[in-house]
């Protein structure tokens, strides 16, 4: 709760709160507290090897030269930028996450607000639609997908960005619990009614006064959404489109090196991103720590 | 609360001038089977203050929030200031709400919070926060101005709630038991404050409680409700001395049920014939209801006779401060409690016998086997 209280666009007032942790002391309780460090850094340590262990492995592959004893080369990520489909497909895959976290949020913040307000028994109706997509494969989904995309694309075109219309609905399982939760720490009702009795239509009650209070949420709603995006294959080769994993996949049969780089760089892309978001979302707290 | 009286001239009374009229016709409202409203009509002058007071489910909120517009009426009409606002969208009304449950906006200061209905009106920046100010200073806040509300108390985020309530000059301020969740203390000092600032701005109030203390201390006129209907609308001394009901009666305040004949208009109490106030009552046997302070005791001298009263048997005395109460057993089986400044229920100690009587003022008087 103090977490969303937190945050907002307000100037910070610093606050002398409390610490919570006292100063290190000796005794048993110490003892404690240290062995519960040790046991932190130990499982740190763990989950960094078996995480980092294929990364480097990646790495070193598209480091090595051509033929043995070959000294370490750059080339397979400077090749990167001979291959113009792959570019594109990366462009496309940037975009096709933009607009399907961006969509993603407008249609289900507002539809969720509006259940919660207006339509409180057709809760549970929504959150079995929205959990739907988790329970069908991929595959299966295809399947149902290709005669809908006939229909897309004879309104939309062929583009690669009509994808974004099935990862809407492929990011819903997770952005709806994501949003639920958000939606779940404050008093939406209260609050967007005191909103309007001041004169706020609906969309300044989402925007202004929603939207800034479960900012956490829909950061993370996002993040997962461009995670999901920039990682899916299986739909995208199935109904014929060519998006960054495509792309590496078919590059991969060309030249190992190059596919490999660009898989690693999409990994940093996202990690990247999910720093810099956490960064983001904790930023308002940051004064409160300075001042101990 | 050093708030100063003195700059009432630019308080946000001046500018927003006088209270308007606001009148809710043959309200209804219905929740599926539950009839939250039943046919609600109450009339309130300008700037005046009218608690509506009642047991928990009988409507009050529910009034309260067809009067904002968060709700649709079934039938009915709302009129403000002459205007009919039935359908009106809670944003277009201009009406100040103050909620039960905390409802500051978390991720804004209390100035902001404050001045949001003003940015929302496109107030020019510099006015807005000097208004904003203003209106803190009017709930005694200004030094709390840039704090969040999890760095405030519950009595001063309910005072916040008010400033942005009345930042905006509503035409209507509706209270719907801003203090219920703030502790005894709070309460009182914060609900004589709530009175004194009304008083400052003149805004026609409509205050929604289910305590019976709060509503007759800082109202012009308390509506007793009673599923979904106004039993009775009065001043709150004539709420409590001349209750329209015996339900009234019964709510507000502690009253005593006696029973006793009722024959031509009046009633039989304990030995006095009282008059009835209210519905008038069929002949016959009967309940009254008489306030404590009513019940009139005199030490049993044993001489008895011709004085009024039965005799009874003091079971208990409750000192209370200045006053304190007495629990008679009457000779039938029943019990009066009678209140007495604590000098003179020294007279009367546990155990000791007494005769019960009742000061001959009207009472309302309930059929024998009502409920109620
Ligand atoms: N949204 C709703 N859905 C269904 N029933 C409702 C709803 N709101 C109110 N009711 C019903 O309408 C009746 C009146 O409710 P209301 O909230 O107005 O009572 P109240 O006088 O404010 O009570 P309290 O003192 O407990 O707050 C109650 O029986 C309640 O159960
Ligand atoms: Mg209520």
């Amino acid at each position: 709760m103090s977490d969303i209280m937190s945050l907002g666009f307000g100037n910070t007032v610093p606050v002398v709160e409390h610490p919570d942790t006292g100063k290190p002391g000796r005794g048993p309780l110490a003892r404690r507290r240290r062995r519960l460090t040790a046991f932190r850094v130990a499982v740190f340590v763990v989950m960094g090897v078996f995480f980092f262990t294929p990364i480097l492995a990646m790495f070193e592959f598209t480091t090595r030269g051509t033929g043995l004893g070959a000294p370490r080369t750059l080339a397979s990520w400077r090749a990167i930028f001979d291959y113009p489909d792959l570019i594109t497909a990366i462009q496309v895959s940037l975009e096709l996450a933009a607009i399907t976290s961006a969509a993603g949020l407008f249609l289900l913040v507002p539809t969720m607000v509006w259940v919660r307000l207006r339509l409180p028994r057709l809760q549970r109706v929504i959150e079995f639609l929205c959990l739907l997509p988790l329970t069908v494969p991929a595959i299966v989904l295809v399947v149902g997908l290709a005669p809908v995309y006939a229909w897309v694309t004879y309104f939309f075109g062929s583009s690669t960005l009509t994808l974004a219309f099935a990862y809407v609905v492929l990011v819903l399982p997770y952005t709806y619990r994501v949003i639920d939760a958000g939606l779940r720490g404050i008093d939406v009702q209260t609050l967007s009614e005191a909103a309007r009795s001041l004169g706020a239509g609906w969309p300044t009650v989402m925007w202004r006064i929603i939207a800034p209070n479960i900012r956490s949420a829909l950061l993370n709603a996002a993040l997962l959404s461009v995670a999901l995006v920039l990682g899916e294959f299986t739909i995208a080769s199935l109904l014929s489109f060519q998006n960054l994993q495509v792309a590496i996949n078919f590059l991969g049969r060309a030249n190992a090196g190059v596919s490999i780089a660009v898989a690693l760089a999409s990994l940093f892309f996202a990690f990247i991103l999910l720093v810099a978001l956490s960064f983001v979302g904790r930023r308002r707290s940051a004064p409160v720590h300075e001042e101990e | 609360m050093t708030q100063s009286m003195t700059d009432a001239a630019v308080g946000p009374g001046a500018a927003s001038g006088q209270g308007v009229e606001v009148r809710l016709e043959d309200l209804r409202r219905e929740y599926g089977p539950v009839i939250a409203l039943d046919g609600l009509s109450l009339t309130m002058a300008p700037g005046e203050m009218v608690a509506l007071l009642g047991p928990s489910g009988c409507g009050k909120t529910s009034a309260l929030r067809l009067v904002a517009g968060l709700e649709e009426a079934d039938a009915g009409r709302i009129v403000v200031g002459g205007h009919d606002v039935t359908s009106l969208s809670a944003n277009k009304r201009g009406m100040g709400m103050v909620f039960q449950a905390y409802s500051l906006f978390p991720h804004m200061t209390a100035r902001q919070n404050v001045a949001f209905g003003l940015r929302l009106r496109g107030v020019k920046d510099s006015d807005r926060k000097r208004r904003a100010g203003d209106m803190l200073e009017l709930v005694g806040l200004s030094a709390q101005a840039d704090r969040f509300a999890h760095q405030m108390s519950g009595g001063q985020q309910q005072r916040v709630a008010l400033a942005r309530a009345l930042a905006i000059q509503p035409q209507v301020l509706l209270l719907d038991e801003p203090l219920s969740a703030l502790d005894a203390k709070v309460r009182v000092q914060l609900r004589d404050e709530i009175r004194r600032i009304q008083l400052e701005v003149g805004t026609t109030t409509l205050f929604v409680t289910h305590d019976q203390e709060e509503a007759l201390a800082i109202a012009d006129r308390v509506g007793v409700m009673r599923a979904g209907r106004l039993e009775q609308l009065a001043s709150p001394t004539d709420v409590y001395a001349r209750p329209a009901s015996a339900f009234v009666a019964e709510f507000v305040g502690l009253t005593n049920k006696i029973s006793g004949p009722v024959q031509g208009g009046r009633v039989q109490v304990l030995g006095t014939s009282v008059a009835i106030v209210g519905t008038a009552v069929p002949d016959g046997p009967a309940t009254a209801m008489v306030r404590p302070e009513a019940i009139v005791l005199t030490t049993d001298d044993g001489a008895g006779g011709d004085a009024p009263g039965e005799l009874g048997t003091v079971l208990a005395v409750s000192f209370l401060g200045a006053i304190s109460r007495i629990t008679i057993t009457l000779p039938n089986g029943g019990s009066v409690i009678a209140q007495l400044p604590t000098s003179v229920a020294a007279e009367f100690p546990a155990g000791s016998s007494v005769r019960v009587s009742v000061r001959p003022d009207p009472v309302p008087v309930a059929p024998a086997d009502s409920p109620s």
